[in-house]
């Protein structure tokens, strides 16, 4: 047998309040795609807690702002959505990879399943992407995407939001979610919203209103910190 | 502490946003021992997933992991990175190495592995599995996280070899399904 490692401290384990439940019978699509066998606990070895650090070449100049296409500006309400990935605890995570994808300002995707009855924007294709700084900071400017209709059940809206997937540093801390804008009213009726059972948690995918970020005579401006797990303990200093 | 941002459905475009053009070369087309993992994804009632997502994460041909947090300190350039969505009949692959065998904090062996995520309209967070390789069979008897799952479930886990490659197939639920873990 090998000598044993000195491996790097796990990352902590949801408590079970924050993510949503994999079956959860208001959205109907978890019906047949959740497992129903219980999960098998993954202690965190060199596999889950190292992951892929794939920033640089998959980022360009234009990639962070989704508002202009070669062919013009996109049409909607110009926004700045800002803000800082953090681990639990309070880190910054730096260099990380954030890709983002939305509807148009009408509510329409740019993809051949979605037939929602709403205009396509020639110069809007609602994808982007950008790298954290070395202090966790990131900045997208895009337009305000319009909420959308989506069958789950008798008018079924989706309220506004857009799609953010981050990597952080390790396979653990891989996170897809979705940011929400401050007051929708449609919150109240989303299971995909309220799939998220605590409050506290839900809040933290509504962005704030940011009036110091705003461009004067240019785009609103909206906050998103986005938290993704920590250790649960202070890593040993290498020598 | 800070709060946890709480995972959500990637929804039904996650294509809009996710696949990359190179995505699912681990390593590049022209490595000489690559091969393709290939599998299909299916949900409760057996159908294909056509709107789904496949991320794959592992350590080179010696084992080890282009990642600072990897306390062996051996440089490797090795991406080990894969990503892969979903085609309408639910199939998708990689092209990869098998990777070598990683130790775990006791210094075990673990059999040959890959980590993989699994996101698609429906899943309201990633689902997370491994793939093993059934011809170490040796080295899978003696991997402590496969003696942890019940053995008649053990062959989910197992990508079976083909002509030049793997098959892995994923069962979201239902009969024969795939073993999930807790990340
Ligand atoms: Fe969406």
């Amino acid at each position: 047998m090998a000598e044993p490692l000195v491996v790097p401290s796990g990352y902590r384990r949801d408590d079970g309040t924050v993510h949503p439940p994999l079956d959860y019978a208001g959205y109907r699509s978890t019906a047949l795609r959740a497992p129903s066998e219980p999960l098998i606990l993954l202690p965190h070895n060199l596999t889950e807690l190292t992951g892929p650090l794939l920033g640089e070449g998959r980022v360009s100049s234009s990639s962070a702002d989704l508002s202009v296409q070669p062919g013009g500006e996109a049409l909607g309400q110009r926004i700045i959505v800002h803000g800082r990935v953090l681990d639990e605890n309070a880190r910054p995570v730096p260099h990380t990879l954030i890709e983002v994808w939305q509807a148009n300002a009408a509510g329409r995707y740019l993809h051949r399943v979605d037939r929602h009855d709403a205009p396509i924007d020639p110069n809007f294709t609602g994808v982007g992407r950008v790298l954290t700084d070395d202090q966790g900071n990131y900045r997208l400017v895009t337009i305000k995407p319009g909420a959308y209709p989506w069958g789950n059940h008798p008018n079924a809206w989706r309220p506004a939001h857009i799609h953010f997937s981050l990597f952080g540093r390790a396979f653990t801390q891989r996170l897809v979610t979705q940011m929400y804008f401050p007051d929708d009213p449609l919150f109240a009726y989303d299971p995909i919203f309220n799939s998220v059972r605590d409050e506290r948690a839900r809040r933290r995918m509504v962005s704030h209103f940011d009036m110091d970020a705003t461009v004067d005579s240019w785009a609103l401006a909206f906050r998103f910190d986005i938290v993704l797990r920590g250790r649960d303990a202070t890593p040993m200093e290498q020598p | 502490m800070l709060g946890l941002t709480p995972a959500q459905t990637v929804g039904p475009y996650l294509s809009i946003g996710l696949p990359w053009s190179d995505g699912p070369l681990v390593v590049p087309e022209t490595d000489p021992d690559a091969f393709w993992v290939r599998g299909v994804l299916r949900d409760g009632a057996g159908e294909p997933v056509p709107d789904g997502l496949i991320e794959t994460w592992q350590a080179d041909p010696d084992g080890c992991f282009a990642h600072p947090d990897d306390p062996r300190g051996r440089h490797t350039s090795f991406r080990g990175f894969g990503r892969c969505p979903t085609a309408d009949a639910g199939d998708w692959a990689i092209r990869t190495r098998k990777p070598g065998r990683v130790p775990d904090r006791e210094g075990v062996l673990q059999a040959p592995h890959i980590d993989v995520s699994v996101f698609a309209r429906g899943l309201l967070n990633r689902v997370v599995t491994r793939i093993y390789f059934a011809d170490e069979a040796e080295a899978n008897d003696a991997d402590p996280l496969l003696a942890t799952v019940p053995e008649h479930r053990r062959r989910t886990l197992l990508a079976e070899p083909t002509g030049g490659g793997y098959q892995f197939d994923i069962r979201l639920r239902g009969e024969h399904e795939t073993v999930f873990f807790a990340l």
